[in-house]
C-alpha cells in the first residue's frame, strides 16, 4: 500500500499549497492581477522577478501579511483564509522575513522558542506561566544538531553570532515549528560567500527532512544552485515556472525581464 | 565593548560593575566615618530607600521595554493622600483604603499605558504629562495638607523588629522580597521573558506572535501597583499621607535603574541590579550625611554618577 502511494508520488507530484487568481490591488496600482502559484511537497521553490512584478505581494499573501482582494488559496488540500502572519502560522506556514527578526540581547534557545515557550506541566506552567528551562535547552540542541548548525551554546546571546549563524537561527526556529511550508525572503542577502553557502546548505536539509521551501532571492547563482523548480513572476502574473537544470540562467533572467516570451522557451525549460 | 565576540564582558559591565561601585563606596565610607560600618546604620540605608527602591522596581519594569515612566513619584504620592485620607476622613478600614490606593496607582498606570500603546505617544512625554496632572489631583484633593492622626495598623510596615542588636523595619522585607518575586518572575517566566523581547526588538516580538500591547499595558499596570504599594510604605515610613512626598522619586528610581546597569534603551538590565542602584545612591547619600557633607554635594554627586552610568551604558550598547 505504501508503496503504491510513494510511486504514485513520484509519478505525480503532490501539491500542498496553492493559490488560484490572486487579485491585490492597492488603490489604481494592480500588485496582484489574478496569480496563479503552486507549490509541492519536499520541494524548493524559488519565486523570482522584477522590482514591482508583485514578487513581495505574493509571498505576503500567502503568508497572511495581506489579505488578497479576490482569489483562493489551498493548503494540503483545504481552502484556507489567513487574517495576519499569526493566523498563518497556526496553519503550519512559517516566515524568515528579511530582516531577521531575532531579538539580540536574548540567547539562542530563547529566540528559538520566543512566543511558544515550552511552559512547566501542571499548574506552574498553565497557572504561573513557568519556563522549562531545561527542556527548551535540551529541545533547542537537538534541533539544531538535527540542521547540522554548529553552535557552541545556546546560551549564548544571538547578538554574539555571526550574519549566516543568526540566519541559521532565524531558519531553525521556523523549521522547528512549521508543520507545512517554510518561507524565506532573501536568506543569503547579506551575507558572505561562505555563509551564504552555509545557509543554502541549511535550506537543503530543511527540505530533506520533509518540508516545501518557498525561497525568494535575487541572487541568481543561488537560486539555480539551490530551486527544484523556478516561478518567475511578471506584471502580477505568474509568467513562468521553469526547471533551472535544463534552462539556462540567460534565458531565466530574458523572462523574467520581458525580454523573452515564456512560449519561445524550449519544451523541456518549464516545470 | 571592545569584547563584543563573548557574553563574558555584557554580564561584568552590567552586573559586577554596579557592585563593585557599591562595595568600594561601602569601603570608602567606611575610612571616612565610624558610625557608616554598623548593622544599624545598613538597617537605615534600607530604610531610607524602601520607598524609591520599591518604585524603582516598576521603573525598571518599564525601563525593560524601552519606556520611562515620570509620574511614578506623583503617582505614589496620590496613593499615599489617598490611603491616609480615606481612613482618616472617611473612616475606612485601612485595608479598604489600600486596596484604593493600590487601584488608583494601577489607574494612572492604565492611562500611561493606554497612551503609550494606542495613541503611541512618546513614553517620555506622556508620563511628563501625567505627572503634571497627578500632581495637580493630589493638591487639589489634599488642599496640599498632610493628612495626620493615621490610624497604627497603616504604620505596620514602618515598625521594626529585632535581628541581634539591629532593628529592622519591615517595610525593608516587603522591599527585599517584591525584588526577589520580579527577579523571578522575569528570568522564569514566560510574560517575563516577553518584556525583554519586547524592549529588545519589538519587531521580532511582533512577528513571533508576542502581543506587544498586551506586554506594554501589563508593565505599565503592574509598575502602578508597585507605586500603590510604595504609597503604604511611604505612610509607614513618615507616620502621614504626605501629598508633597516623591517630588525626587521620579529621577531617582530613573538613577537607581540606570547605575545598576540597565539600558535605557530596552531589553537589557534586571531588577537585582536595580536594588545595587538603589543601595549606591543611599550609601552615598548616607555616607556623604555622617561625613558632614552638605546635602547640595549629595545631589551633585547623584547628578554626576547618573551621567556616568548612563554614559557607559551608550557606549556598551550602541551597537546592540
Amino acid at each position: 500500500m505504501t508503496a503504491t502511494t510513494s510511486t504514485l508520488a513520484s509519478v505525480k507530484p503532490v501539491t500542498i499549497f496553492e493559490a488560484h487568481n490572486i487579485v491585490k490591488r492597492y488603490g489604481n496600482v494592480t500588485a496582484l492581477d489574478g496569480v496563479d502559484f503552486e507549490l509541492r511537497q519536499g520541494e524548493i521553490l524559488a519565486v523570482i522577478g522584477d522590482n514591482g512584478a508583485g514578487k513581495s505581494s505574493l509571498i505576503k499573501a500567502l503568508s497572511g501579511a495581506i489579505i488578497p482582494d479576490s482569489g483562493e488559496l489551498i493548503l494540503d488540500g483545504h481552502k484556507v483564509h489567513f487574517k495576519s502572519p499569526i493566523d498563518a502560522r497556526r496553519h503550519g506556514i512559517e516566515t524568515v522575513y528579511q530582516d531577521l527578526a531575532v531579538a539580540p540581547a536574548m540567547t539562542i534557545a530563547e529566540n528559538l522558542f520566543l512566543g511558544r515557550e515550552i511552559l512547566k506541566p501542571g499548574m506552574l506552567g498553565s497557572v504561573l506561566r513557568l519556563i522549562d528551562k531545561k527542556k527548551m535547552l535540551s529541545e533547542a540542541i537537538r534541533h539544531m544538531q538535527d540542521l547540522k548548525i554548529g553552535i557552541r551554546s545556546m546560551n549564548q546571546a544571538v547578538e554574539t553570532l555571526s550574519g549566516g549563524q543568526r540566519q541559521g537561527v532565524a531558519v531553525a526556529r521556523s523549521t522547528a515549528f512549521a508543520k507545512h511550508v517554510v518561507i524565506l525572503d532573501e536568506p543569503t542577502a547579506a551575507l558572505g560567500v561562505k555563509e551564504g553557502n552555509m545557509v543554502l546548505e541549511l535550506i537543503r536539509r530543511v527540505r530533506d527532512r520533509g518540508l516545501s521551501v518557498i525561497i525568494i532571492s535575487h541572487n541568481m547563482p543561488h537560486v539555480f544552485e539551490i530551486a527544484d523548480r523556478i516561478h518567475i513572476q511578471r506584471l502580477g502574473k505568474r509568467a513562468a515556472v521553469v526547471n533551472p537544470k535544463t534552462i539556462s540562467m540567460s534565458d531565466t533572467v530574458a523572462v523574467m525581464t520581458g525580454a523573452k516570451n515564456p512560449e519561445d522557451l524550449p519544451e523541456n525549460a518549464h516545470a | 565593548m571592545k569584547f563584543r565576540g563573548t557574553t563574558l564582558p555584557a554580564i561584568q559591565l552590567s552586573t559586577l560593575g554596579p557592585c563593585i561601585a557599591l562595595l568600594a563606596a561601602c569601603l570608602f565610607f567606611t575610612t571616612q566615618s565610624d558610625r557608616f560600618f554598623s548593622g544599624q546604620n545598613f538597617s537605615l540605608i534600607l530604610q531610607q530607600v524602601m520607598v524609591v527602591g520599591v518604585i524603582a522596581i516598576g521603573q525598571t519594569l518599564i525601563i525593560l521595554t524601552a519606556g520611562i515612566d515620570l509620574s511614578c513619584g506623583m503617582a505614589m504620592a496620590l496613593g499615599s493622600v489617598i490611603i491616609s485620607k480615606f481612613a482618616v476622613d472617611y473612616g475606612m478600614p485601612p485595608i479598604l483604603s489600600v486596596g484604593c490606593g493600590m487601584l488608583v496607582g494601577m489607574a494612572i498606570g492604565y492611562v500611561n499605558g493606554a497612551l503609550v500603546t494606542k495613541i503611541k505617544l512618546p513614553a517620555f512625554i506622556v508620563t511628563l504629562g501625567t505627572m503634571n496632572i497627578v500632581l495637580a489631583i493630589t493638591q487639589l484633593y489634599s488642599g496640599a495638607q498632610t493628612v495626620t492622626d493615621v490610624p497604627d495598623s497603616l504604620l505596620f510596615f514602618g515598625t521594626t523588629f529585632h535581628i541581634g542588636q539591629t532593628s529592622v523595619t519591615y517595610g525593608t522585607l516587603l522591599m527585599l522580597a517584591l525584588y526577589a518575586i520580579t527577579w523571578f518572575f522575569l528570568r522564569d517566566t514566560a510574560p517575563g521573558r516577553h518584556i525583554y523581547a519586547v524592549g529588545n526588538s519589538p519587531e521580532a516580538a511582533r512577528l513571533t506572535g508576542i502581543s506587544t500591547q498586551r506586554v506594554l499595558m501589563g508593565v505599565y499596570v503592574i509598575a502602578g501597583l508597585l507605586y500603590g504599594i510604595a504609597s503604604l510604605l511611604s505612610v509607614a515610613r513618615m507616620g502621614v499621607g504626605d501629598p508633597q512626598a516623591g517630588q525626587t522619586d521620579n529621577l531617582d528610581s530613573i538613577t537607581a535603574v540606570v547605575l545598576g546597569g540597565t539600558s535605557l534603551f530596552g531589553g537589557r538590565g534586571n531588577v537585582l541590579s536595580t536594588l545595587v542602584g538603589v543601595l549606591i545612591v543611599g550609601v552615598f547619600r548616607n555616607g556623604l550625611t555622617l561625613m558632614g557633607v552638605p546635602s547640595v554635594f549629595q545631589i551633585l554627586v547623584t547628578g554626576i554618577l547618573v551621567i556616568l552610568a548612563v554614559a557607559v551604558d551608550q557606549f556598551s550598547h550602541k551597537k546592540g
